[in-house]
């Protein structure tokens, strides 16, 4: 195993520090937000500390959510789907 | 200063050789060609043209200013890039493919009028439909059929366009689309075709992921960043453009969620990043259009970088489905961490080259207090983290051990991700290299304290929102339908009904006209044989048809 494959291997290892690390790291990010004068006032969030961040958070569940439903309810078919029209497959 | 060398030609004389050089000597040929080309666009000054008459047209085959010269360089680049990624391919029809597709979007680009526009456009399709075909499947070459289709329609239309265009103004320079009636839609609608604008987008992850490894990466820099580049100058500041995309950026990330198929996954990102760059052609204000710009170059760097990535994967593993990888990070991990630079870049993560871009068409969007379309992109924006960022590169190279052993990518392809990977790092850390070459005077700071709180809260959240939801977030052996299903199902099964019932009409009229040629013909033989037709006729009814006949005559004439 190569060098960097072994440096990767050694922090997937340690992802619980890491995601400790990051943990503590967005709370920081919240934190500093939240204590700092807005730079801007164009519309209401601007004033939100922490607003980006339960954005970010709601916006991974929807977008996810969303495309699971579309993805079940609407658009999902077997790979072989369209060999019925007539088209070649690459199985 | 060379005024008189169109680049263009330059590169297309340039693959001549291509024909019977190989071994070294073609891969030599084939990073210098590129590189002397890039190097030839370097010393063009904004304000150089090439006028000449033809056919009483006033045609401009060459126009530099500084929004085709962004175009032209970043080009030029992908040009040497590609080509470093393809020097282990033995296959000149791909190369010389690929050169005449560069050498079209470049005169795409440096064109000055409508009709070398549409020249190029057209050499655009021919060539690039290679890259596709190139790969030697039946899937492959279906789907590039399909793709040339869409494309000789877009071209068309183009065509009348341009006629009606030039019946209009009496003029056909390719400057901002000032007229009014169906030559403005119709080029609209062929230049949105290109860039792949919902609902005729379907072509593109149709296409790109059947096509060739190397073939993808020319394929995702060149044709929907010149039909951005044709809407940047024919139509800044249509209203439509924003909505159609924020729409995009949206679109292309709710597929690129479902989908399983890693190229397939990054194509849709392109629907969606192109999405970010119509959205700035529709606001049409100098910053919006210099983000679009900016992000048309920092995109085709990242994008061909994370296409490259996901390619050597397919050209190491023979796999590209998701649902078939998995903890490859032992084995290739340079590619991984070369991977995650351009993941990082598209999601516009500080320090990489999408934050300083994107950011600049998503805070025009602000400026002009558009709060929803600020809202839908950074929506999108998170998408983009979410499934370019996190899904692709956990189940790919993490996840669940898929139990292949991969070397490592051939050394060339490392390089070519290499070099785009530096670019896309250089480009994030010193901006202002980028924005010097913008089409307006810069005013805009992206490392604010501001825009780094509100960037690196929205990605570690969806980080975060990925962890928990982690479970359900893996590729599904599926493949997910889009409207290329209208003509890839019922649309085709309605073709072929339609062409067989022609056929059969056809067969049938052709049958009952012979039929009856027969029986007059055997009528005749009678008739012949019994002396009916040499009988006499009496004077006196020759006399009546004749007055009949001539009667007739006199009631036409004068009902007319």
């Amino acid at each position: 195993m190569s060098r960097t494959a072994k440096i990767l291997e050694y922090l997937v290892a340690k992802r619980r520090v890491l995601g400790i690390a990051a943990l503590a790291f967005m709370a920081g990010l919240v934190i500093v937000d939240w204590l700092k004068e807005p730079a801007y006032s164009r519309f209401f969030w601007d004033g939100i500390g922490g607003f980006a961040a339960i954005y970010g958070f709601l916006a991974c569940l929807v977008i996810l959510g969303v495309a699971k439903a579309l993805g079940y309810w609407l658009v999902y078919r077997k790979r072989d789907y369209y060999a019925r029209y007539g088209e070649a497959t690459d199985d | 200063m060379i005024d008189w060398l169109h680049p263009s030609v330059l590169l297309m004389l340039g693959i001549l050789p291509l024909v019977w050089l190989h071994g070294r000597l073609r891969q030599i040929w084939q990073i210098a060609l590129p590189a002397l080309v890039l190097v030839v666009i370097t010393t063009l000054d904004a304000g150089t043209r090439i006028n000449l008459e033809f056919m009483g047209l006033e045609l401009t085959p060459l126009r530099i200013d500084k929004l085709s010269l962004v175009f032209a360089y970043v080009i030029g680049l992908i040009l040497i890039i590609g080509n470093i990624f393809a020097l282990q391919v033995e296959d000149r029809a791909q190369h010389i493919a690929a050169g005449l597709y560069g050498a079209s979007a470049l005169g795409v680009v440096l064109a000055g009028d409508l009709i070398t526009l549409y020249v190029f456009w057209e050499i655009m399709m021919i060539a690039s439909v290679w890259l596709i075909w190139r790969r030697k499947t039946q899937v492959a070459y279906e789907a590039g059929m399909r793709y040339l289709l869409v494309h000789a329609l877009g071209g068309m239309l183009l065509f009348v366009g341009v006629i009606g265009y030039y019946l209009a103004t009496g003029s056909v320079a390719f400057e901002k689309i000032n007229v009014d009636g169906w030559a403005f839609w119709l080029i609209l609608v062929a230049f949105l075709i290109n860039a792949a604008v919902p609902p005729l987008h379907a072509w593109l992850p149709d296409a790109y992921p059947e096509a060739t490894v190397t073939g993808t990466v020319f394929l995702s820099a060149l044709t929907t960043k010149t039909a951005v580049y044709t809407l940047m100058r024919g139509y800044p500041g249509l209203e439509l453009l924003l909505w159609l995309g924020v729409a995009m950026t949206l679109y292309g990330v709710i597929y690129a969620t479902l989908i399983n198929d890693i190229r397939r996954l990054l194509s849709y990102h392109i629907i969606s990043q192109v999405g970010y760059m119509v959205a700035g052609v529709g606001m049409g204000t100098a910053l919006a259009l210099n983000g679009t710009a900016a992000h048309a170059f920092t995109h085709i760097l990242y994008k061909a970088l994370l296409l490259m990535g996901a390619g050597a994967v397919l050209h190491m593993t023979g796999r590209s489905r998701m649902s078939d990888l998995g903890g490859l990070y032992r084995y290739m991990p340079i590619t991984f961490l070369l991977y995650m630079v351009g993941a990082l870049s598209i999601s516009a993560f500080p320090l990489f080259s999408g934050f300083v871009s994107k950011t600049m068409i998503v805070e025009a969007a602000a400026v002009d207090y558009r709060g929803v379309v600020y809202l839908l992109m950074l929506l999108a924006a998170c998408g983009t983290f979410l499934s370019t960022g996190l899904k692709l590169p956990y189940f790919t190279f993490f996840g669940k051990d898929s139990g292949l052993r991969p070397k490592e990518a051939p050394l060339n392809m490392r390089v070519a991700m290499g070099i785009a990977a530096a670019l896309c790092f250089l480009i994030g850390i010193f901006p202002g290299t980028l924005y010097a070459i913008l089409p307006f005077p810069v005013d805009y700071n992206a490392y604010t304290l501001s825009h780094l709180l509100k960037e690196l809260q929205l990605l570690f959240f969806v980080g975060l929102g990925f962890v928990v939801v982690i479970r359900y977030a893996g590729g599904k052996d599926y493949i997910g339908l889009d409207v290329d299903w209208l003509y890839r199902g019922p649309g085709r099964r309605l073709a072929i009904r339609a062409r067989d019932m022609i056929a059969e009409a056809n067969h049938d009229i052709r049958a009952e006209f012979m039929r009856v040629l027969g029986r007059l013909q055997s009528r005749m033989g009678k008739a012949h044989f019994d002396g009916s037709l040499l009988r006499t006729w009496a004077t006196g009814s020759m006399a009546l048809w004749t007055a009949l006949v001539l009667a007739l005559v006199l009631v036409l004439n004068l009902g007319a």
